[in-house]
């Protein structure tokens, strides 16, 4: 089956100064030759902590940023050889949702017109605009009562569901979400979470879902991959993924994620140190100075991403170890 | 005795707009050593009664009635200058965003020396030793080099451990810790979280975690008080409230979560009309939808009630 959208050795760096006050330019490798494929009707998960590039890959797929090298692939087209013109068709088909639904919504535009102003642009409105806008509105949980109200005038839920909206309107095939619920409470988090998983199956649609929340991507997603310092360092079906991870990034994560059930409590192996800067790559493998698993060949040879196992791609030299430290599931029968 | 002690606590806000009931009739307990997790959404209360604890209500918000029993005594019937004492000293507090609570134009030796040298009236010298030491303990090595860095110069993760150590500087009896981790990382929280775990066993210090993430709660907190509209509704040891939780808004709390070892099909939902709705239309408060047992009655609230040895719940008796 060919992918719809297919992402190869893509790579982003941005230039920074070195201080705050200025200072000689120094190269930040946001994204470094980062390949996965997705497929119809699928969300793949991209998780990992701040500034480890996985929202530059949203913007780069948008072309919202232009990447450096490598190729973005969309329903077969490469998108990085089209102008901005022709670009734009393709717009249509490739929406985002964003974390902060606030910023992200004009606070001087009425809903009605948020909602149509991509169908004018696109050229998709009929005769009858607002029916469409309502039409829209409903599907994501709202009303007709809210078509001319103002973004301040809605809750945060409520304003997440207008950014879905926006997203949904052009009638795309695939969405990037970066992290639409992290801004939310508990329970709005819930709802916003559902809703997504229900238009996903009623309209087909294919998600990137951008997260750090490793339970909240964990129930949207069919596959997951695990980004560390502008690299996906594990790939792999969210459900083995959880059970068995491959890459010693992705066990701490899992190790690290507080676990709301008070009978798991207990000692667990915590990955030391920080995350190192961007600017001063440490050599080899990026997670050699916190790895528990770390060796000398970590440290001279930076590990690929390679297919440990069928469907499963893990970049690290010891992946068949990884497993050791993982915090037991005392709950679990043992087996 | 328990070493707080809040007692019908009242906070309200006298806004131009009208009056709002942050908090309206808070009540709970803390012994010492023991970590208290406030669990709620955001705009339950739970922010406003840890400064309520402190005495440090903004304008133009105020304790209007209640009792803040701190070791016997009520820090709300106490002169200012005792109160400023004790804050600090015996009662220390962390923040959830590092970077706004320290001042970005002191050395991190110049604010942590501060803490030092006006409660325990330490020199300029002996203050900058003992602020190498904290930093030291809280996991910060180089304390030396890094008291002469600025708040700029640290990671988040890195600027939590200097709250944290400031915090500390005076060996509170009880410390707030108001979300201490939701800006971190996941791996970083982990490191904060066992910190403060370590600390607190070291000294025996009493913790009121405020959080919304049920999880922090089930890894580190003794007692757990769910907080919603400025009320407690429900209190009980840790594993008793995820073995039986009993108030619906706990309960839909949890049904709320999605899990790291399970997939439903669905997540659960709290069917919460939102308090505060564009035309004010919503006058139903998600209390006055609950069944029987917990809904109001003659516009009254139940009161909290023990169903089971510490285990409270805000409901009528039959």
């Amino acid at each position: 089956m060919e992918p719809l959208l297919e992402v190869t050795n893509l790579s982003k760096s941005f230039s920074v100064s070195a201080t705050a006050f200025g200072g000689p330019k120094r190269r930040l490798q946001a994204v470094a030759g980062v390949s996965f494929a997705l497929y119809r009707g699928e969300t793949l998960g991209l998780v990992g902590e701040s500034g480890c590039g996985k929202s530059t890959i949203g913007k780069l797929i948008l072309r919202l940023l232009e990447a450096d090298g490598g190729e973005i692939r969309f329903a077969g087209q490469a998108l990085q050889t089209l102008s901005q013109r022709q670009m734009r068709p393709l717009r249509r088909e490739l929406q985002m949702i964003f974390q902060d639904p606030f910023s992200a919504l004009n606070p001087r535009m009425r809903i009605g017109q948020i909602l149509s102003e991509p169908l004018q642009i696109h050229r998709l409105g009929n005769s009858n605009l607002r029916t469409q806008v309502v039409d829209c509105l409903r599907t994501v949980g709202l009303d007709e009562e809210h078509y001319d109200r103002f973004p301040h005038e809605f809750s945060g839920g409520q304003r997440q569901r207008i950014g879905i909206a926006r997203a949904l309107i052009t009638r795309p095939q695939l969405i990037i979400a970066d992290e639409p619920v992290s801004a939310l409470d508990i329970s709005i988090q819930a709802q916003i979470i559902n809703l997504l998983c229900d238009l996903q199956r009623r309209l087909k649609l294919t998600y990137l879902f951008i997260g750090h929340d490793l339970a909240v991507v964990r129930h949207v997603s069919d596959r997951i991959a695990v980004m560390y310092f502008g690299k996906i360092v594990e790939l792999a079906a969210t459900e083995e993924l959880y059970t068995h991870p491959l890459h010693p990034y992705s066990e701490a994560l899992l190790n690290a994620a507080p676990i709301p059930d008070p009978r798991q409590r207990g000692k667990r192996r915590i990955l030391g140190g920080e995350i190192p800067s961007p600017i001063d790559p440490p050599s080899g493998c990026a997670l050699s100075p916190r790895c528990p698993y770390a060796r000398p060949l970590c440290v001279q040879v930076a590990p690929e991403l390679e297919e440990v196992m069928p469907g499963r791609w893990s970049a690290c030299h010891y992946s068949t170890e990884v497993g050791r430290f993982r915090r037991q599931d005392t709950t679990a029968p043992a087996d | 005795m328990p070493l707080l002690h809040i007692d019908n606590l009242h906070t309200y806000f006298f806004t131009n707009g009208g009056l709002t009931k942050a908090v309206r009739g808070l009540d709970f307990t803390i012994d010492r050593g023991e970590t208290l997790a406030l669990v709620g959404e955001s705009g339950c209360g739970k922010s406003i009664t840890a400064l309520s604890l402190l005495r440090l209500v903004p304008e133009p918000g105020r304790i209007v009635n209640g009792a803040i029993r701190f070791d016997g005594e009520d820090l709300l019937r106490i002169p200012l200058t005792e109160m400023q004492r004790i804050r600090g000293n015996r009662i220390a507090m962390i923040f959830q965003e590092p970077m706004t609570s320290l001042n970005p134009v002191l050395t991190i030796g110049d604010q942590i020396g501060e803490v030092l040298r006006l409660h325990i009236g330490l020199s300029r010298h002996d203050a900058l030793d003992a602020a190498a030491q904290l930093l030291q303990r809280v996991g910060i090595p180089a304390g030396r080099q890094r008291l002469r860095e600025y708040p700029h110069q640290l990671s988040g993760g890195m600027r939590q451990r200097v709250m944290i150590a400031m915090a500390l500087a005076c060996d509170p009896e009880l410390l707030i810790a108001d979300e201490p981790t939701t800006a971190l990382d996941v791996t970083i929280q982990a490191q904060i979280m066992e910190l403060l775990d370590d600390l607190r066993s070291e000294r025996n210090m009493a913790t009121l975690l405020i959080t919304h993430d049920l999880g922090l709660v089930a890894e580190s907190a003794d007692r757990v008080a769910i907080m919603y509209d400025g009320l407690i509704m429900e209190t009980a040891p840790v594993e008793e409230l995820f073995a039986t939780p009993t108030h619906p808004y706990t309960r839909g709390l949890l049904a709320c979560l999605p899990r790291l070892n399970e997939t439903p099909d669905k997540l659960g939902t709290i069917d919460k009309p939102l308090r505060a709705a564009v035309d004010g239309s919503a006058t139903h408060s998600f209390l006055d939808l609950c069944p029987a047992p917990f809904a109001p009655r003659n516009n009254h609230l139940p009161l909290l009630r023990e169903i089971a040895p510490r285990h409270l719940v805000r409901c009528w008796e039959d």
